[in-house]
C-alpha cells in the first residue's frame, strides 16, 4: 500500500523524523482553520499519488489563511494524470538552503535492502539516475545488520554530503530505517530532504510503500487504507475478499491463480485484436478453492460491471479438480437465479487438467443456454471475443 | 535425472498437523514422496495419517526430526506469523532445502531468513509463496498436483503456480525433469537462474521452460544469464502485457530494476538472448514441442 504524503508525514513525525508542522483537510474551510492553527505562510499541496504536481498547479503558497482557503478550494477536485484530489495537506512554509535525496528500499535483485543518497535533490531522481548515476550513491544494507549509526554515516558520505552535515543526515537515516522495519515499509523514499538556512535537515515531502503481507501485525495501518478511492465495483470485490481488478474492456475474465489469469487477460486482448479491439474488463483471481460460493461471488461482481458484454470462466484443475469448479459454475449461476440475479450475459467456460472430462460432462448436461463449453484457451478466448463483439 | 528434488531426498514437513500440511502430505506420499516425519511442537508424539496405511511421526521440533529421520528436506506449510521462525529453525538444523509453500509471509521476514540462510551457506530456501517443486515420478515437494505429468527430460521453472500446472499439463506426455514453482513475492530464495544454472548442468535435463510474469528485473536478469551461460535451447513465456501499470512505487524502485517491469521489455529482453518466446501458454507448449521432437 502507497501512502499519501500526510500519512507517510504523519508515520515520519512518530518516528522522530524532523518534519515540518502541518495538516490534512478535506474541504476549504478546514484548510483554513489549519492554516490560522498552523500560523504564517503555509503550503497547500494535493494529495495524490502521482507526480507532477506541482506543475499541474496543485502545489501552491499562501501567505494568509484566507488565501490558504481559496487554494484548498482551486486544488480540491482537481484532475492530476487522473488523480481527483480530495484532500490537501497545508504546511508550515519552510526556507530552502538545499536540497537532497534519501531512501531505503527493498532491492528484489540482491534479495536484501538497498539505501540511495545523493546531495542533488530537488530534481527528478529517476533523471539523475540515468544522466549523472555516479551522484547518487547506492549502498547495500543487509537485512539482518540494519542500519546502525554507523551504517547511516557510510550511507551519508557515499551520498555526498559535506562532513558538517553528516552526523545530523545520519541521525536522520536511523530514523528512517526505524519507520521502514517497525512499520514493515519495503519504500521509505524522502525528496527532498533540506537543509534549512538555520542550519537544520527537515524532510519536505516523503513516500512510503507499506508491505500488504505486514498488515497483520499493524492494526493501525487498517485507518491508512480508509482513503483509498477505487472503483465501486472494486470495492464490493474487496468486500467479498476477491482479488478483481477493474480494466476498461468488454469481456470479464475469471480464473483461477494470478498468472494463468493474467495470461488469460492476454491471450482474450490477443484473440480480440481480430473483433475490433476487444478487451479483458476484469482481472479476478478466485484462487485455488474455487467453491460454488466463490464462484458466485466472482461472477455477481463481473456481471455486475455493465461494460462486460461476455464472460471467459479459465480455470486449470490442480489441486481442486475440474468436476468440482463446473459444479461451482451450475450452482453459482443457479445462486445468482435465486438472489433474482440472473446472468444475461454469456459465459464461455475453459477447463483444463485434473478430472477435465468431467467436469466438462457436468456443463453440458447443465445444459444452460448461456454456457458454452470450449476446450482450449485460445479458442475460448476467440470465441469469447467473438461473442463479445456481436453484443455490441 | 532431476535439479534439487529426488527419489533419494527424505522430506519432513512443518505444520504437518494442520489442515493443509495433512492434506498435501497425503497428496505428496500418493505421489510416491517419502515423507519421514513432520513437526508440531504441541502434537509431538503424536503421528499423522498418510492416506496409505501409514503413520508419519511428529516431533517437537526440526532438529530432533533430522536426528530421528535423516531428513534432508522440509515443506513449511506454517501460517504467515510463525513462517520465519520456522524456517530459522530449519536452516539451524541443517536441512538443505526448504520448501515455503506459505502464501502472505511479510517481505522483512522473508528477506530475514533469506539472509539468514545465506549466511548460514547449508540450505536452499524455494518461495515464499510458491507451489513447491516436483520431480515427477520421484518426488513432489510441496503442492503441484503429483499426476500433472510424467518424468521425462525437460526443465521447468515458472513464478507462477496455474501456468506451472497448465505448461506440465500441456506436456505431459513428453513429460519433465523437474518443475520448479519459485513464486511470486518480492523476495524469493530460489531464482530464475538458480533453476536454469542447475538445469543446464543436469544431464538428466534436455530442454528449458522459463515462465515469467510483470514485476521486478528477475526475467532480465535470468536473459542476460541464458545469453552467457545456458547452451540447452529455452523457450519462454510472459504474462501480464495487459495487466494495467502496477500501483505507483515510489521513484526508487523504479530505478533499482533499470526497467518498467513490464511484460513486453522482459519478452524482448529473452528473444535478444535467443530464447523463443510463446504468445500463449499452447504457442508456448508448441514450440517446447517442435524442440523436443528434433531429439
Amino acid at each position: 500500500m502507497d501512502l499519501f504524503e500526510y500519512q507517510a508525514r504523519d508515520l515520519f513525525a512518530q518516528h522522530d523524523v524532523p518534519v515540518l508542522p502541518a495538516e490534512v483537510a478535506a474541504t476549504p474551510e478546514e484548510a483554513r482553520a489549519a492554516a490560522e492553527r498552523i500560523g504564517g505562510r503555509v503550503i497547500v499541496k494535493a494529495q495524490v499519488q502521482t507526480g507532477g504536481r506541482g506543475k499541474a498547479g496543485g502545489v501552491t503558497l499562501a501567505e494568509t489563511p484566507d488565501e490558504a482557503e481559496a487554494h484548498a478550494r482551486a486544488i480540491l477536485g482537481m484532475d492530476i494524470n487522473g488523480h481527483t484530489v480530495h484532500k490537501v495537506m497545508v504546511a508550515k512554509a519552510g526556507e530552502i538552503e538545499q536540497e537532497f535525496y534519501v531512501s531505503f528500499l527493498l532491492d528484489r535483485a540482491q534479495r536484501s535492502y538497498l539505501s540511495m543518497a545523493s546531495v542533488e535533490g530537488g530534481m527528478e531522481i529517476e533523471q539523475l539516475a540515468v544522466e549523472r548515476p555516479e551522484a547518487l550513491a547506492r549502498v547495500r544494507v543487509d537485512a539482518l545488520e540494519g542500519c546502525d549509526l554507523d551504517k547511516a554515516r557510510e550511507i551519508a558520505v557515499a551520498g555526498g554530503f559535506p562532513a558538517h552535515l553528516v552526523e545530523q543526515v545520519a541521525a536522520v537515516l536511523v530514523r528512517l530505517w526505524e519507520v521502514l522495519v517497525e512499520e514493515d515499509a519495503t519504500l521509505v523514499e524522502v525528496n527532498p530532504l533540506v537543509l534549512t538556512p538555520e542550519g537544520t535537515i527537515l524532510d519536505l515531502d516523503g513516500k512510503v510503500t507499506l508491505d500488504d503481507n505486514s498488515r497483520y501485525r499493524h492494526p493501525a495501518h487498517d485507518a491508512l487504507g480508509g482513503d483509498r478511492q477505487g472503483d465501486p465495483l472494486e470495492l464490493r470485490a474487496k468486500e467479498l475478499h476477491l482479488n478483481y481488478v477493474k480494466l476498461d474492456g468488454e469481456v470479464g475474465i475469471i480464473g483461477n491463480g494470478a498468472g494463468l489469469v493474467m495470461s488469460t487477460l492476454d491471450v482474450v486482448a490477443g484473440a480480440g485484436k481480430e473483433f475490433g479491439g476487444i478487451r479483458p474488463a476484469n482481472f479476478l483471481d478466485i484462487g485455488g478453492g474455487a467453491s460454488a460460493q466463490v464462484m458466485a461471488n466472482g461472477l455477481e461482481i463481473v456481471v455486475g460491471d455493465p461494460s462486460v458484454r461476455s464472460v471467459l470462466v479459465n480455470v486449470f484443475g490442480g489441486i481442486t479438480s475440474c468436476d468440482a469448479v463446473a459444479n461451482g459454475i451450475v450452482q453459482a449461476v443457479e445462486m445468482l437465479a435465486a438472489r433474482g440475479e440472473a446472468i444475461t450475459k454469456p459465459l464461455v467456460c475453459r477447463l483444463d487438467g485434473n478430472n477435465a472430462a468431467e467436469g466438462r460432462r457436468i456443463l453440458d448436461e447443465a445444459e444452460h443456454d448461456l454456457i458454452e463449453l470450449v476446450d482450449t484457451m485460445d479458442d475460448a478466448a476467440r470465441r469469447v471475443a467473438e461473442l463479445a463483439a456481436s453484443a455490441k | 535425472m532431476a535439479i534439487f528434488l529426488t527419489e533419494s531426498n527424505r522430506i519432513l514437513v512443518q505444520g504437518i498437523t494442520g489442515s493443509e500440511g495433512t492434506k498435501h502430505t497425503r497428496r505428496m506420499v500418493a505421489a510416491g514422496t517419502r515423507i519421514v516425519g513432520g513437526t508440531n511442537p504441541k502434537k509431538a508424539g503424536q503421528t499423522v495419517d498418510d492416506g496409505a496405511g501409514g503413520q508419519i511421526p511428529v516431533y517437537a521440533t526440526v532438529k530432533e526430526t533430522v536426528e530421528a529421520t535423516g531428513a534432508d528436506v522440509s515443506v513449511v506449510f506454517v501460517p504467515p506469523v510463525g513462517t520465519k521462525a520456522a524456517v530459522l529453525e530449519a536452516v539451524d538444523a541443517g536441512v538443505s532445502l526448504i520448501v515455503v509453500i506459505t502464501e502472505g509471509v511479510p517481505v522483512a521476514d522473508a528477506a530475514t531468513f533469506f539472509q539468514y540462510a545465506r549466511n548460514a551457506g547449508t540450505s536452499r530456501i524455494i518461495g515464499p509463496n510458491c507451489p513447491g517443486l516436483i520431480s515427477p515420478g520421484k518426488s513432489n515437494a510441496g503442492i503441484i498436483p503429483g499426476d500433472i505429468a510424467t518424468g521425462g527430460r525437460i526443465g521447468l521453472v515458472s513464478k507462477s503456480g496455474t501456468l506451472t500446472y497448465q505448461m506440465m499439463y500441456e506436456l505431459r506426455d513428453i513429460g519433465f525433469s523437474t518443475g520448479v514453482g519459485i513464486g511470486g513475492d518480492p523476495i524469493i530464495g530460489t531464482t530464475h537462474i538458480d533453476c536454469l544454472e542447475a538445469f543446464e548442468k543436469d544431464p538428466g535435463t534436455d530442454a528449458i521452460i522459463m515462465i515469467g510474469e510483470i514485476g521486478g528485473d528477475a526475467e532480465e536478469r535470468a536473459a542476460d544469464y541464458i545469453a552467457a551461460h545456458v547452451r540447452k535451447p529455452v523457450v519462454g513465456y510472459v504474462a501480464g502485457f495487459t495487466a494495467p501499470e502496477g500501483k505507483t512505487m515510489g521513484h526508487a524502485g523504479a530505478i533499482v530494476s533499470g526497467s518498467a517491469g513490464t511484460a513486453q521489455a522482459k519478452k524482448e529482453a529473452l528473444e535478444a538472448a535467443g530464447v523463443r518466446v510463446g504468445r500463449t501458454p499452447s504457442e508456448t507448449a508448441r514450440l517446447m514441442r517442435e524442440i523436443m521432437s528434433k531429439g
